[in-house]
């Protein structure tokens, strides 16, 4: 079916696809399965040092003093930095927290903090040198808990910190003296007292979440090089290379224009590449060597020096009437995020009960300071650890009015047009359809196994958009380059591809995405919040009509005719009507070859800040089986459902929902920071830190529910985040209704559940 | 440090290599033979990624020691197609999106190999337990089960 080459306005339910919707193989596979893909640990640059990093061995202290003396004086060593080594910015700014997260200035925040590194020809002298830098600390006292950093005689972190948003009435917070809470923000709508007054039920508990790493296997690496001018190159696995270049231009302080971040193949990032660690102290180490100086950590520096996500305490409460109806709903949320703010807690009161229509919610959240790694961001951040809890009171309220499970929810779901409690205004949406699609799934309507329980929880995320650059060029030989300044997690080169092949009507093979450098494109937002998919969509099908437009001007001069009187059908230019005469059609590939006799080079460039992003929803449903005897809880069966708006490349989107899920089985069952009262962490390692493993889970169903987008010009949601949102607490009903006590504390570990069944046989 | 003088076969290559008695056969083929095509995830023997054959068994190049490859015959990711034809499993792993990040691939082939070759016809259960040392954060393990379960079948003639 032809489309107008002006038409730039979006989505057409009515448009025949021919590539989006299949499964193509991704391009980057095949280096990827032949161990050719080269990540940043594989890069080798001439006369390239190794960098190592020096670590603080307490979770806080003052730094006295640091003599480097020895190890510059070891054969070999060509550098060492200390903070002396990276401009002085102010602490508590963005750019002087940054920096002193980088590297310690005055005091260390946390065990495994860096505060030296040295770059020498082998790692065996490097780590040799590390051994003979001297530094002197005075230990303080150190306080890990959250809620414990929460009370007036805790240690108190950064003397200087006084809570943003502190409110008379609050006792867990004061400004007129130091505290570790970052700050106090309120969110709501209606009046929660009027509507727990109207409640015929209410619910109420407690529950804590422990942090998780995002645990990619690819540990953090950069190559750093300097020239003698002075510009900087920075080869490394990241999500966000732009963000890096700008954020490195503050803390270094030198032009955006002089650094140049190329990123390399990325092993996982799940949120964690977001934020840089060792890259400015790579960069220093090269600038002060002269030589190019690569920095790769070992598992031990990911867990002790890399963000987890927040761990969190909350208090929720929800009332309904006897017919099912949510009168109203509260919560109190404590997020942890390391010795300085960036928890993006904001997210969670924003998103947690957000798929119901309440009228009257009131939420006070509470971020805090502690002698932890900084958290970072990872899927769906900061919303999963309260929807733990938020889907266990709606799971109690049902069984309480004696309601299915998924009709509770179905009665105060979300409609097109809901508006939210942060004055979001939906558009169409499909948290509706999804909770049917789960209701009639044979998962759902199976009977639970003997001996399992089941359980379900719905979970939503806003994806997003953002400032997204990128460029389209056409070679002679009518094939396609596209150059992407965001990253590419999981996948989406292809799937950006075949969005542009859809368009130029070629095939999707005849399109190659590059990863391109800083310099290359103008500013791209991180790649995260699932925005990068649809973002790109947005940009690279404006670049294709772009191109389409300005190759359908060609082929009207070719055949000296009006541009009104060329249309572009199935990827040939024709003449519009038998009007305009009778002329062979002519493909891409014609035009772009004709570049030297008509207006040169056929490229495009797109720089958007994109809007329209349409939220995610989705249900999952899951079969467990718990053993009374040792406490283990085996995975029996699981679906997974979710609006995708429109799978652009179906198996990558059902990878997106199996891989969420298994992430959030670790984090349910297994995943967690364990401290000893030493500050130090006890299970920096794979081993001791247990991530799901392939005998650990079952085959993921997956059920992709498709209600388009209007605002993306294929209909599509971000789909990377909502996967891993309601799995804790699916679990958590499951087991709940397994063993007849369900947990509020993750992870739900054999050691955890033995507790709980012990304490049930002790009522009972 | 005094460097230790060995050779081994890589992939059927004869290689010399002059390696620090400390230094893993991991850090061996990755930093001194630049095959880096066997990538490090944890370098403690956890997680898989550095799995590699030698002399038949399925190792984690992190465990070993270079000079404990000192003549021995090691198989790693760079020699699992032959020229352009890949070997079933990774055709398999590309046709079902067996992978996303692709950091853990190579391991995970290696180890699905030597799987195979041992017992062309596993269960999915089988294959599960075989893998579980090899750790995947991304793909939730479902899609690259089926792909070993695919390549197995048609390896089998199935």
């Amino acid at each position: 079916m032809a489309h107008d080459i002006l038409d730039n306005s979006g989505f057409s339910a009515d448009r025949k696809l021919k590539i989006v919707g299949t499964n193509p193989i991704k391009h980057d596979g095949w280096d990827k399965v032949t161990g050719a893909a080269k990540f940043s640990s594989d890069i080798v640059l001439p006369g390239m040092l190794v960098g190592k990093v020096l670590r603080s061995p307490h979770a806080h202290a003052v730094i006295k003093s640091i003599d480097t003396s020895a190890a510059e004086k070891l054969s070999g060593v060509k550098a060492v930095v200390t903070r002396a080594d990276f401009p002085e910015i102010k602490e508590g700014t963005p750019y002087g927290d940054m920096t002193r997260m980088v590297i310690a200035r005055e005091k260390v925040y946390h065990e495994g903090h860096p505060v030296a590194a040295v770059a020498a020809t082998s790692e065996s002298i490097a780590k040799r040198a590390l051994k003979l830098i001297k530094v002197e600390y005075e230990v303080l006292p150190h306080v890990i808990d959250p809620v414990e950093a929460m009370k007036p005689d805790a240690p108190v972190l950064h003397a200087y910190m006084r809570t943003k948003g502190a409110k008379p009435g609050d006792a867990k917070v004061w400004a007129d003296k130091a505290s570790n809470v970052v700050e106090r923000y309120e969110l709501g709508v209606g009046d929660v007292a009027k509507g727990f007054a109207e409640a015929e039920f209410v619910v109420e508990h407690v529950y804590d979440t422990k942090p998780m790493h995002q645990g990619y296997i690819e540990p953090q690496s950069c190559v750093a090089t300097a020239s003698e001018e002075g510009e900087v190159e920075l080869w490394c696995c990241t999500q966000a290379p732009f963000v890096y270049r700008d954020r490195l231009s503050e803390i270094l302080k030198m032009d955006s224009s002089k650094i140049k971040v190329q990123q390399s193949e990325l092993g996982g990032g799940f949120g964690g590449k977001t934020a840089f660690y060792a890259e400015p102290i790579a960069i220093q180490l090269a600038r002060k060597a002269r030589r190019p100086v690569k920095i790769t950590f070992t598992r031990s520096e990911v867990f002790r020096g890399t963000g987890p996500v927040s761990g969190t305490q909350s208090r929720i409460k929800i009332g309904c009437r006897k017919d099912g109806t949510i009168t109203a709903a509260e919560a109190e949320l404590v997020f942890q995020t390391g010795p300085y703010s960036g928890s993006a807690f904001t997210n969670a009161p924003q998103a947690m009960f957000t798929r119901y229509d309440l009228p009257n919610v009131k939420t006070v959240s509470y971020e805090v300071v502690s002698n932890r790694p900084k958290v970072a961001s990872f899927r769906a951040p900061c919303v999963p650890q309260v929807v733990f809890g938020v889907e266990d009171v709606m799971s109690e309220l049902a069984t309480k009015i004696g309601m299915d499970q998924i009709e509770f929810r179905l009665k105060n779901a979300m409609a097109d047009g809901a508006t939210t409690i942060y004055a979001e205004k939906f558009g169409k949406i499909g948290f509706i359809e999804t909770l049917e699609a789960a209701k009639n799934c044979e998962h759902y309507k199976s009977p639970v196994p003997k001996g399992c329980g089941r359980g379900i929880s719905t979970g939503f995320w806003f994806n997003r958009g953002g400032e997204t650059s990128s460029s389209l060029q056409v070679a002679p030989d009518g094939s396609v380059t596209i150059t992407l300044g965001t990253a590419d997690v999981a996948g989406s080169r292809i799937s950006i591809s075949m969005m542009v092949a859809e368009e130029l009507g070629i095939p999707v093979d005849k399109v190659r995405a590059v990863l391109a450098d800083t310099h290359q494109l103008g500013f791209n937002r991180v790649t995260a919040g699932s925005r990068t998919t649809f973002s790109q969509g947005v940009v690279l099908v404006d670049c294709s009509r772009k191109v389409i437009k300005e190759m359908a001007g060609r082929a009207a001069r070719i055949w000296k005719v009006p541009e009104e009187g060329v249309m572009f059908e199935d990827g040939m230019f024709r003449p519009a009507s038998t009007n305009v005469g009778e002329f062979k059609p002519l493909s891409i590939a014609d035009i772009a070859k004709q570049t030297t006799n008509t207006e040169g080079a056929i490229a495009a460039r797109s720089d958007m800040n994109v809007t329209g992003a349409g939220p995610g929803f989705g249900c999952h449903i899951v079969d467990v089986k718990v053993d009374e005897e040792t406490g283990f809880t085996e995975i029996v069966r699981y679906t997974v459902v979710e609006d995708a708006g429109k799978a652009i490349h179906p198996l990558q989107v059902e990878g997106q929902f199996q891989g969420g899920a298994v992430q959030g089985i670790g984090w349910a069952l297994n995943e967690e920071y364990i401290f000893g009262t030493d500050g130090k962490m006890q299970n920096p390692g794979f081993l001791d830190y247990r991530m799901p493993v392939a005998s650990d889970v079952p085959n993921i169903d997956t059920i992709i529910v498709e209600v388009p987008n209007p605002k993306h010009p294929y209909g599509l949601r971000g789909v990377g985040e909502v996967p891993v949102v309601p799995t804790m607490a699916a679990i958590a009903n499951a087991i709940g209704n397994c063993i007849g006590i369900r947990p509020r504390s993750l992870p739900m570990s054999p050691p955890r559940l033995l507790k709980l069944l012990k304490e049930k046989k002790g009522k009972a | 440090m005094k460097k230790h003088h060995i050779t081994l076969s890589v992939n059927g290559d004869d290689y010399d290599a002059l390696v620090e008695p400390q230094q893993t056969l991991l850090d061996t083929l990755r930093d001194t033979l630049m095959l880096t095509g066997t990538k490090e995830g944890c370098a403690t023997g956890d997680c898989g990624a550095c799995s590699v054959i030698v002399d038949g068994t399925l190792q984690c190049a992190c465990l070993m020691l270079g000079v404990e490859a000192n003549g021995a015959k090691v198989e790693t990711i760079e020699g699992m197609a032959k020229g352009e034809k890949l070997h079933p499993l990774q055709k398999a792993i590309l046709e079902h999106n067996g992978l996303q990040c692709g950091i853990c691939t190579p391991g995970v082939l290696m180890a699905a190999k030597a799987l195979l070759e041992r017992n062309p016809d596993p269960t999915e259960t089988e294959t599960r337990f075989w893998l579980a040392g090899n750790l995947c954060r991304c793909t939730g393990y479902d899609k690259l089960i089926k792909s070993v379960l695919v390549a197995a079948k048609e390896m089998r003639g199935a």
